[in-house]
């Protein structure tokens, strides 16, 4: 039997909605995968404890706001301060695709637009675990 | 030893070490999150390399166990009780176990939302995990789970689990204190209060008192109670059906999750039992009781994992074999079954 993989559901900023998170973590429940939902409004002080406690081997970071640009690499950098470099970070929701490069430069190894299909998400996740 | 488990128990001895040092902060906390991944997906095999080392720093932190019907307010109450000894500067682990989908073998674990107060006090510890199905083997998890974080060095340690099933079950023996939350409403008395909960709870908590029938639901329970007294339970700690504690009458406590109302009062009253525990002797009882189930579940495991390579590695099983083919009274496979086992029994216990 193949190991379970354990992954965060995380938003970070202000936005109010999470809809979109939570249809995105059921698709991966139904995909078999273990989902740790974590809620609105989380502070990337929010989102490293939360990794460091659950060590998933994936995390998926959905933005609405618009803040990507600066909360994820500052999420990065406490993950690398906490010398997390062993999971994977994804980034979904509203990101345009021109930001795409920048967010790859600082570790997130992909990001996954509005209507993304679960199968695909679920796939690369399965193919791109570091451990 | 393949090369790969040998690099997997050098890995688990970085984190076994880092657990070891006195000294709290991240990286301990992380090497807690490493280890605890290691025991849900390696099972036995990864806690035997684990326990052993960190079993010596362990018996020392209050075990409460919560258990109640989905949404019954368990996490929020969970959150407000660690809110508590996190302020009277205690360290607080949370164990929060959600059902795995027998139809897709996934799960969403969602406790952590309702605990976002603390996510980022260093003295705070919270870790979701999906039963996986497991007949017995989450039990056995959560055993060792329990284990390393009370090593890590944690006082209180609060296990949450949806009571379905075992897991009541399960949690009792596992939990120094059980709290069994029953909020007003749920509709089905029965189920509510279902049979065999009476003998694991230690308190009652009727939680979403601001509701409609929460006094109702409390003179339920203390009728029961009162029934209850008169009923002689077999205090026989060396078997599985035991467990009331004779002197103790679970308390019916109504709480506010939402606001916290009565919360004080559901820690005094878990404060109160851990204290009767202490000065009855019943805490050593349910302790040798508890340590019988683990071991249980331990040989169980590496007994059935162990016996076919007995059976068919093991010279002196052929005499056995030779016995049944001589289909006489006495060479059936049950009888000569029951004979192997005594010949085990006989090496190491006599
Ligand atoms: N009215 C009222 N609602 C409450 C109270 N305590 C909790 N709730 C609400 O009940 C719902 C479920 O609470 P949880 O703490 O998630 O319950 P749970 O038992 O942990 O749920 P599961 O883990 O999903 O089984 C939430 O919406 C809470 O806000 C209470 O005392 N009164
Ligand atoms: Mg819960």
């Amino acid at each position: 039997m193949d190991r379970k993989i354990r992954l965060i559901v995380a938003k970070p900023g202000l936005d109010g909605h999470d809809r979109g998170a939570k249809v995105i973590s059921r698709g991966l429940r139904d995909a078999g995968f273990e989902v740790i939902y974590t809620g609105l409004h989380q502070t990337p002080e929010d989102i490293v404890q939360s990794v460091i406690q659950e060590d998933p081997d994936a995390l998926l970071l959905s933005i609405l706001s618009g803040a990507h640009p600066v909360l994820l690499p500052e999420i990065m950098k406490q993950l690398k301060a906490n010398e997390i470099d062993d999971i994977l970070v994804l980034g979904g929701g509203i990101i345009p695709e021109e930001d795409f490069p920048a967010l790859k430069e600082v570790g997130v190894e992909a990001v996954f637009g509005p209507g993304t299909k679960i199968q695909e998400i679920a796939d690369f996740i399965r193919a791109n675990l570091k451990r | 030893m393949t090369t790969e488990i040998q690099s997997k128990n050098t890995q688990i001895q970085k984190y076994v070490d880092l657990l070891k040092n006195p000294e709290k902060g991240p990286k301990k906390k992380r090497a807690l999150a490493r280890l605890i991944t290691f025991i849900e997906n390696g099972g036995p095999e990864a806690a035997k390399e684990i326990i052993p080392q960190l079993y010596p720093l362990t018996g020392k932190a209050h075990i409460i166990g919560i258990t109640g019907a989905p949404g019954s307010g368990k996490s929020t109450l969970t959150s407000e009780i660690s809110n508590h000894y996190l302020e009277q500067g205690l360290t607080v682990s949370v164990i929060a176990v959600d059902p795995t989908s027998p139809f897709t073998g996934g799960a969403i674990l969602g406790d952590r939302i309702r605990m976002k107060k603390n996510f980022t006090n260093p003295n705070f510890f919270i870790r979701s995990m999906a039963n996986r199905g497991q007949l017995g083997g989450l039990a056995m998890a959560t055993k060792d789970v329990i284990h390393i974080i009370d090593a890590y060095g944690s006082d209180i340690i609060i296990v949450e689990t949806v009571g379905v099933g075992q897991s009541e079950i399960d949690i009792f023996k596992s939990a120094h204190t059980t709290l069994v939350i029953t909020p007003p409403g749920l509709g089905d008395e029965i189920q509510a209060i279902k049979a065999g909960l009476m003998e694991i709870t230690d308190i009652f908590v009727v939680n979403k008192m601001d509701r409609d029938g929460a006094d109702k639901r409390v003179a339920e329970l203390e009728t029961m109670l009162d029934f209850g007294e008169n009923i002689q339970i077999e205090n026989d700690y060396s078997q599985a059906k035991v467990v009331r504690c004779d002197g103790w009458r679970p308390p019916v406590i109504k709480t506010n999750g939402l606001t916290g109302e009565n919360v004080p009062i559901l820690l005094e009253n878990i404060h109160r039992h851990f204290i009767f525990l202490e000065e009855t002797g019943f805490k050593k009882k349910r302790l040798q009781f508890r340590y019988k189930h683990y071991i249980i579940e331990i040989l169980k495991y590496f007994l059935v994992k162990n016996v076919e390579e007995i059976v068919f590695s093991n010279e002196k099983i052929n005499e056995f074999i030779e016995k049944l083919l001589a289909y006489e009274q006495g060479s059936d496979p049950y009888t000569i079954s029951e004979a192997i086992l005594e010949v085990f029994l006989n090496r190491y216990f006599s």
